[in-house]
């Protein structure tokens, strides 16, 4: 299988060459967000104000890692079920947010917006926490850090194994895998 | 009268659920890596690889398997000859509770249901207590993601429904989570009693050990049946198509109102971290 390496902020460019079931590694800074913050983010919009961070171009990962042990970098650091944000996900993209890491289904709304403003939706291996911690190289909690595991941590991976779930060409590899396997 | 001191069981229930969360039991690591071998999906047979390589990696490293270290879930058997000394059961606990998500650096992962604020020591515990007999205590500790949780459910089903009804109520949810909890998943079902002691039953037949069926063979037929129709889904490792959709299937029965047929399921996730002790 062929590996595409990308990099993070992501270009239209590098987006329109990725296709679902592609196999990708990531390297770059990327912003971790779930519940809670995807709700105050919404907050901040309604209010006028800006979010913690540019999301122009940026990836978000759905994930709450657990705390770093002393010596490490990161805890586990897998991906949490992205539906749950599929709710927000729509108007991020609008503002310009280019991909997002997690695992699971997303909205059809979700999957419009990833066609028409050319954005990417990756998944990370559910579950292989341990095993994700190994990329990153630096970590550090940016915002809302009140909500503990559910704060905004920048991090900066390299090389982060993801595959290619929802691209611009409406295609989606939970939906293809499924078909392609059913007995 | 034996007597059990709180404290004994503070240790204990800190020193399992920091175990748990590190290190995958044997028989869930060992069906992993039997079902790898049969996946014929490429990406569904690198996905396998992958969560045995993280099994292996977090208990080398001694860092949890998933950072979703779950909601800690505790049942505990007291024999009816024992008294439980030193002060509150429920407490001590809570307080093992505690203490092993600190120190081992496990996810906080409880927070008020409406507030959403975390409780900041992933306290409460949810402590399942049954008194048995004999001068014995059992201690299951089941820390449990929310991803895999989610999509469970108790449906009452008509008694005229039998088990084609449950057999169409457990591929239901299995598909509605898809990708979602994270297969290959281990699914539970817990038929009959009432609305609550099936959700019980349900969650009590994950902890049944993996890979081994019911000792009433109608319903090990039963286990088997809903294992294999998972498995033709095509969900596959991650959801990402394959054959290995699912480890293993328990189900836990008890009799019932002749009105109802109680039945939940309750899905979990590959990383099923799961250790029990005799005290």
């Amino acid at each position: 299988m062929e590996i595409k390496h990308i990099k993070t902020p992501l270009s239209e460019e590098v987006i329109e060459g990725l296709k679902s079931g592609d196999k990708v590694l990531l390297t770059g800074h990327i912003y971790t967000a779930r519940d809670t913050a995807h709700k105050r983010f919404m907050e901040a919009l309604k209010d006028g104000k800006d979010l913690p961070f540019d999301i122009r171009n940026q990836v978000i990962y759905y994930c709450g890692p657990s705390p770093a042990p002393s010596g490490r970098v990161a805890g586990s650091c897998g991906p949490t079920t992205s539906t749950r944000m599929d709710l927000f996900a729509p108007e991020l993209i609008k503002r310009g947010l280019k991909g997002m890491i997690g695992k699971g289904r997303r909205s059809e709304k979700v999957k419009e917006a990833i066609r028409e403003y050319k954005a990417v939706y990756f998944g990370a291996i559910g579950g292989a926490g341990a095993l994700i911690s190994r990329c990153v190289i630096s970590m550090r909690a940016m915002a809302y850090e009140d909500l503990g595991p559910e704060s905004i941590f920048r991090l900066e991976v390299k090389e982060m194994p993801l595959f290619v779930i929802n691209d611009i060409f409406g295609h989606d590899l939970y939906d293809d895998g499924m078909l392609k396997y059913k007995r | 009268m034996r007597e059990v001191h709180t404290d004994e069981i503070a240790e204990k229930i800190e020193m399992m659920f920091i175990e748990a969360n590190i290190e995958l039991p044997e028989d869930v690591y060992g069906l992993l890596k039997t079902q790898a071998e049969r996946e014929v999906s490429p990406v569904g047979r690198e996905v396998l690889g992958a969560l045995i390589e993280n099994a292996d990696f977090a208990k080398r490293e001694g860092i949890p398997i998933c950072q979703d270290t779950g909601l800690a879930a505790v049942f505990i058997e007291i024999g009816q000859d024992v008294h439980i000394v030193g002060g509150s059961l429920t407490e001590a606990i809570n307080e093992g509770v505690r203490r092993g998500y600190t120190k081992g650096f496990l996810r906080k992962s409880c927070c008020d249901p409406l507030t959403r604020k975390n409780t900041g020591d992933n306290t409460p515990a949810i402590i399942h207590t049954k008194i048995v007999t004999g001068d014995r205590v059992k201690l299951t500790v089941f820390p449990k993601g929310g991803g895999s949780e989610n999509y469970g459910e108790v449906r009452m089903l008509l008694p005229s429904q039998g088990w084609a009804g449950i057999k169409a109520f457990v591929l239901e949810m299995v598909k509605k989570g898809g990708p979602n909890p994270c297969p290959p998943i281990f699914v539970g079902v817990g038929i009959g009693g009432n609305l609550e002691t099936s959700a019980t039953m349900a969650k009590e037949a994950l902890l049944l050990p993996a890979g081994k069926r019911n000792g009433d063979p109608v319903i090990a037929a039963y286990e088997l049946e809903l294992l294999e129709e998972i498995n033709r889904t095509g969900i596959g490792p991650q959801g990402y198509g394959g054959y290995v959709t699912c480890l293993d299937v328990h189900i836990k029965t008890m009799p019932c109102h002749i009105a109802s047929l109680p039945v939940a399921v309750n899905i979990q996730c590959h990383a099923h971290r799961k250790r029990d002790m005799v005290l």
